[in-house]
């Protein structure tokens, strides 16, 4: 569709139009079912809206038929790069409504998951930035060798490499015995090695920093206007971490630091993840030393039948892509009667245009891919 | 038909006696190159599979085309929900004959765990023909190399003369629904998918056949 | 800190706020302005000094079909000084002419598109939104089906479920039906 003519006045002598153009909802680099209706004029944006909404399925609306743990599978596949996160979202919003202590033991078991999760999330999450830069697979097959050996580790533990079902309210599923912690830690010893491979290799590649410098710059305030959160916002100078903040699980008793980015560019939305990973190791390795014995699953929580008093209320927690919440209405029934997911990816799309006007059209492809979206959320 | 026996006593000269039918399929089969097209979470295992580890380059299917125009496989990875249900249907019909499809995963099947969603399509077969279905939720990146293969295995058993693509008759352009007010116009292709008999219809048939 | 309804009333003259507590354990009571303040509260609550409830993370939106009414949430929080979460809740009736709220997009860029997704699924009019366009479903498309008394087309899946009541709910709602549809339904 043609829209109405413009000159350009540097120069002078050409007379183009705008050009829009629908970029998706099948396109290799919008990761999955999105699309964008780009205005260009030559080869700049001029305007972007994200139209979303293909890989709606109603997880909000079939939650509310289901009884509460009818719905934790279902988290799984919301971001379906890290259903481990995912679960411990919607279980602390959970056990915030009902009240529930959970053991221990059981903290530190959904550290680690959520910690690998992370490491296998962010990796795969660059691998993709860089493909969409045009290193056309070699990182990402590097990164997804790496999550293959997490995804070993989530089988052996929950039975699934993917949709992992594993947290219950009041705990875990199952324990981890000392054959499934060394493999843990086998992972993470071994980590940091492809990340320093990884950043030999990237970080500063000269075109890498050609391509990602300077390009997509977010500023801090519209970040924070724009409820945007997770790596995203820090990349931009928000010094906000939820495991810093609220201090859920045992985040409050181990020692990371919350790399904080100084321009916001893709270069740096894409360096935070790397700093992201090395402080996730370093979590790792703490858990992983002081994990105490003990029960993994809080006693007075009833698997069936459950019931939460009536009332609301609000959890969240600092999923891979950024603040990841649940609110929940209960009617005192075994069924919630309002479950509203706080989708991360989903909210980190709406400062998409400000991030993309004024930049070419592949400039914008790699911006996409530093806010590091799956559909499965954005679209619910 | 040629002998079996002579058959290996050529080809230890280095004769190869096959028929064009045979080296037709062969050609189509160990080439099939998919569209790189994913809708959700299948999508992800589908991109395993074509990582390093299992490696779907091992069957001749890695050359994931990004465009329709050139691709013989879909691989319907994932929900089908209504909004992209058209756009499904029309990558479909881009795609030149012969073309085959796989619904991966029990949302491409049948709508699998969201079957309830007033969103979501159930089952990409109410409106394009499929050739393989692989169950899962996800399915694993080996399920996904065993439908390549059953496919190849439909491939090779194909007849020239009675393919679909050569037959001027067939339909190869599917009607694409429309996005309605209420839902998809129409709910189905009735000639790809009838809603399955009745167990009473099934009685019944038996009972008339009998008298 | 975290200003009480009294501090509110007084800051914002005119405004009606109630407190709704949550459940007991989650100890998340939340304010219920009035439409008509709504705008002017939130302002308040971004710019004192002493709470900058700088970000506004989720927004939802509740259908109480039985009290008659849809509820919009937003749960604020504070970058700057790190609290939260203060919770506001806004009322509308559900009668679709009727059900309009003044859209805080205003205040906070990231309602936008969680107030688009309240219009979308609830029909929740956001007065004052920049886009209030459908965002998940299909434009064509006219009903609200987040609501409590949504009714879904009858497309039903077929195999794992009983086939009585599924026949009688497609037959009830004219969806498609067997080849030989001219098998008696059993009440």
């Amino acid at each position: 569709m043609i829209a109405a003519p413009s000159t350009i006045p540097a120069g002078g002598a050409i007379t183009t139009q705008l050009l829009e153009i629908s970029i998706g909802p099948q396109h290799p680099s919008t990761h999955g079912v999105f699309r964008m209706d780009v205005v260009l004029d030559g080869e700049v944006v001029r305007a972007l809206k994200p139209v979303v909404g293909y890989l709606h399925r109603n997880h909000e609306q079939l939650a509310e038929k289901m009884s509460w743990l009818g719905s934790m599978p279902y988290t799984d596949r919301l971001d379906y790069f890290n259903s481990m996160s995912n679960n411990w979202a919607y279980a602390l919003a959970v056990e915030k409504l009902a009240g529930i202590k959970v053991p221990e033991r059981a903290e530190y078991i959904r550290v680690i998951m959520a910690e690998l999760s992370r490491l296998q999330n962010h990796a795969s999450a660059i691998g993709f930035l860089l493909q969409d830069c045009g290193a056309w697979g070699t990182p990402l097959l590097y990164a997804f060798k790496e999550r293959e050996k997490i995804l070993d580790f989530f089988e052996t533990v929950s039975g699934s490499r993917m949709m992992c079902n594993y947290f219950r309210f009041g705990g875990v599923r199952v324990d981890l015995n000392d054959e499934m912690l060394a493999m843990a830690r086998k992972i993470v010893a071994e980590f940091p090695k492809f990340l320093d491979e990884f950043e030999k290799l990237m970080t500063t590649n000269e075109v890498v920093l050609a391509r990602c410098q300077r390009v997509g710059i977010l500023p801090k305030e519209l970040a924070i206007a724009g409820s945007i959160s997770g790596p995203v916002a820090r990349a931009s100078g928000v010094e906000y971490d939820i495991r810093k903040v609220d201090k859920y699980g045992v985040y409050g008793q181990l020692e990371f630091g919350v790399p904080v980015g100084a321009v916001g560019d893709v270069y740096d939305r894409y360096y935070i993840r790397v700093l992201e990973m090395r402080e996730s190791v370093k979590i790792l390795q703490q858990v992983l030393r002081d994990i105490p014995a003990g029960p993994v699953q809080a006693v007075e929580v009833k698997l069936r039948g459950f019931k939460i008093p009536a009332g609301d209320g609000y959890g969240r927690v600092e999923g891979a892509k950024g603040e990841l919440g649940f609110y929940l209405v209960s009617e005192g029934g075994p069924k919630p009667y309002r479950y509203h997911i706080r989708p991360p990816s989903f909210i980190n799309l709406t400062v998409l245009e400000d991030m993309c006007v004024g930049h070419k059209v592949a400039d914008a492809i790699i911006i996409l891919g530093s806010i590091d979206i799956v559909l499965g959320e954005v679209d619910r | 038909m040629i002998d079996e026996g002579l058959k290996s006593e050529l080809q230890k000269q280095g004769v190869f006696v096959v028929s064009t039918e045979w080296l037709y399929n062969w050609g189509r089969k160990s080439s099939i190159w998919p569209l790189q097209f994913g809708l959700a979470c299948c999508a992800i295992e589908m991109i395993a599979a074509a990582a390093a580890r299992y490696d779907l380059a091992r069957f001749g299917a890695e050359v994931f085309r990004a465009t329709p125009r050139q691709a013989d496989l879909m691989i319907v990875a994932g929900t089908v929900t209504k909004k992209m249900a058209p756009q499904v249907v029309r990558l479909f019909n881009q795609m030149p004959e012969p073309k085959y499809v796989i619904a991966m995963g029990a949302c491409a099947i049948s709508g699998g765990p969201f079957k309830d969603g007033y969103n979501v399509l159930k089952g990409v077969d109410r409106y394009i023909p499929v050739d393989v279905h692989i169950p899962g939720c996800p399915p694993r990146p080996e399920a996904l190399l065993h439908a390549i293969i059953t496919l190849q295995e439909k491939i090779t058993g194909q007849h020239i003369d009675q393919t679909r693509w050569y037959d001027a008759t067939a339909t190869t352009e599917f009607p694409i629904p429309v996005c309605g007010e209420h839902d998809l116009l129409p709910a189905a292709n009735p000639e790809v998918w009838q809603p399955p008999k009745d167990y009473r219809d099934v009685t019944n048939e038996e009972s008339t056949k009998k008298s | 800190m975290i200003p009480t309804s009294e501090q509110l009333c007084a800051a914002v003259p005119g405004a009606v706020i109630e407190i709704v507590p949550s459940t007991p354990a989650a100890a998340q009571p939340a304010m219920l302005v009035d439409r008509e303040h709504l705008v002017a509260v939130a302002r308040y609550l971004k710019n004192e000094p002493s709470c900058q409830l700088d970000f506004c993370s989720c927004v939802t939106g509740v259908d109480y079909l039985a009290k008659g009414f849809i509820e919009i949430v937003y749960h604020l929080y504070s970058v700057a000084l790190k609290h939260g979460p203060v919770v506001l809740k806004v009322r509308a009736p559900r009668e679709l002419n009727q059900c309009h709220v003044p859209s805080l997009t205003t205040v906070w860029r990231g309602c936008e598109f969680q107030e688009r997704e309240a219009f979308d699924l609830y029909g929740v009019k956001f007065d004052g939104h920049p886009d209030l366009r459908r965002i998940l479903m299909w434009n064509e498309f006219t009903d609200h089906p987040m609501r409590k008394d949504y009714v879904p087309p009858a497309d039903y899946e077929w195999e794992p479920t009983p086939h009585d009541e599924v026949l009688k709910r497609t037959k009830a709602a004219g969806g498609i039906m067997p080849p030989s549809a001219a098998v008696e339904v059993k009440k």
